[in-house]
């Protein structure tokens, strides 16, 4: 679904991808893990192009990405993100940050999108806060508005970047079954997390990201049961404490 | 007995020192705004006072927004990425942003009326646009500032949801930036309408260019400045009325 090919990405002289080489097919849900610092944001944000890379090839579908002449827009609509500090649009209701996209790029009429936008907030049991304003939700409510606002623009795809890393730990359960729940549903996902209970449960595959390389990739029950990398060893042997 | 008698009467006496303070009181408020109908003259130098106002209000908006537009622009390049044609705009815009906020707003006003447009018998005109180009260059730094405060955050989401730049400015970034700047564009508002005054100093013909005409036939100078002072202050007490509602309505979505 989403082929990477010798990725590179370097913020002036700072190196943050080398040639990275990847792909993810249908349905997989890859869990990006490794130290801050060590390029997984900036390979999340390259496959939708909020970073450029320097170097390499993106292709989704069958689609380059990473031609200059690609419409990085319709590109973007079928690809979902959701970022670790939710980004709602505070200015709108809940209602209007679901449906705002799908209605602006002509996908659905507002009549649908607000069938779409009750639909999915009876999914995560928000139905009650469609009239609301961000401000008024908890984080983990927030969390859960920011991926319906991505699911009802119908991506193929969804990109999660830390989604629980912001919130009070007692909002990360919330968060992780409607993921969880999604995964089930089939949705390909790309998840950058440091939760490995859910990497382990949810996980088709995990990439262990180091220095701006994927130092060791594999079967969740391998990457913690059997790490090979020293570095993979000595990472997990501080998150799992 | 009707004013106009009344006042002749006690103008006599004070002439020869004999009227009380109330007395003298109603005689020069009589002369400073009713006699020859002069309050037409103070209400025609509100309307243009208004009227540069609003003019020059526009001009230093749009103006404002290109050379926010511009700055932002070229400082949202990437390293390594800048345009030249870019760079050199925002030099430009940076000269005028810098040559404006370091000068006294009455020096431009001279340097406008008598250098640059020297020749030019519409004083009124040539103040509105020095106001203008002035007022922009403040509106330029608060434009930037407000976009600059914005989480760049709100930017990505909307582009990651397929939505272009324009939608995204229009519907997330800049009804967000407007809601910040609010209070500021308020204030320069307000300062824009007291800085008509100085156009007076050209011949501008707003509201202290009547005071002063008044001032010089009357000798007296108390009651045509205070009354426009007066007039200053109503109109101020009103725009920051009509401004507190609107940031009220702005502050719906802070309910928490
Ligand atoms: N916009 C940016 N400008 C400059 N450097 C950046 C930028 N974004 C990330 N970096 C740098 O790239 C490196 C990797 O960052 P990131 O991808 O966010 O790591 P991670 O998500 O794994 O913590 C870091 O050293 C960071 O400082
Ligand atoms: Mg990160």
């Amino acid at each position: 679904m989403i082929d990477v090919k010798n990725l590179s990405k370097s913020f002036g002289d700072n190196l943050v991808l080398d040639h990275i080489d990847q792909h993810i097919y249908p349905g997989e849900k890859v869990v990006v893990i490794g130290p801050s610092g060590s390029g997984k944001s900036t390979f999340l944000r390259c496959l939708n192009l909020l970073e450029i890379p320097t170097a390499g090839t993106i292709t989704f579908d069958g689609v380059e990405v990473t031609d200059p002449k690609a419409d990085i827009d319709k590109i973007r609509q079928q690809m979902g993100m959701v970022f670790q500090h939710f980004n709602l649009f505070p200015n709108m209701t809940i209602r209007k940050n679901i449906t705002l996209a799908p209605v602006q790029t002509k996908l659905m009429s507002q009549a649908e999108a607000d069938d779409t936008a009750t639909t999915l907030l009876k999914r995560v049991g928000l139905t009650e806060k469609a009239d609301a304003y961000p401000a008024q939700l908890s984080g983990g409510q927030k969390q859960r508005i920011a991926i319906v606002r991505a699911l009802a623009m119908k991506p193929k795809l969804m990109l999660f970047d830390e989604p629980t890393s912001a919130l009070d730990p007692e909002m990360v359960g919330e968060v992780l079954e409607v993921m969880k729940e999604l995964a089930v549903g089939g949705m390909t996902m790309v998840v950058v997390t440091h939760e490995m209970g859910f990497a382990r449960e949810v996980g088709s595959r995990v990439l262990f990201m180091d220095e701006g390389h994927v130092m060791e990739e594999g079967k969740p029950e391998d990457i913690f049961s059997r790490p090979q990398n020293p570095r993979l060893q000595e990472f997990l042997s501080k998150v799992l404490h | 007995m009707g004013l106009a008698q009344t006042y002749e009467l006690w103008r006599e006496l004070m002439l020869q020192g004999d009227a009380s303070w109330w007395q003298e009181f109603f005689v020069r408020f009589y002369q400073a705004f009713l006699e020859n109908n002069r309050w037409q003259q103070y209400l025609e130098g509100v309307g243009t006072t208004l009227l540069v106002t609003a003019m020059a209000l526009i001009l230093g908006v749009v103006l404002g927004v290109v050379v926010a537009m511009v700055r932002t622009a070229h400082d949202q390049q990437r390293p390594g990425q800048r345009n030249f044609l870019l760079g050199v705009i925002n030099f430009i815009c940076k000269v005028y942003v810098t040559v404006i906020r370091g000068t006294p707003m009455m020096v431009q006003i001279l340097i406008m009326g008598l250098v640059i447009f020297a020749s030019s018998r519409n004083f009124t005109m040539v103040g509105t646009l020095t106001l203008g180009i002035n007022s922009g260059a403040y509106v330029a730094e608060i434009i930037r500032g407000g976009l600059m405060s914005l989480d760049p955050g709100q930017m990505e989401a909307g582009r990651s949801l397929g939505l272009n730049y324009l939608d995204t400015m229009r519907f997330i970034v800049i009804p967000q930036a407007f809601k910040a700047i609010l209070p500021a564009l308020g204030n320069e508002f307000i300062i824009l309408l007291k800085d008509t005054s100085m156009i007076s100093v050209i011949g501008g013909q707003e509201l202290i260019y009547f005071a002063r005409n008044i001032l010089n036939r009357t000798f007296d100078a108390m009651f045509p400045l205070v009354g426009s002072a007066c007039i200053y202050l109503v109109l101020v007490l009103i725009f920051t009325w009509l401004q507190g509602k609107l940031e009220r309505r702005l502050r719906q979505s802070d309910r928490r």
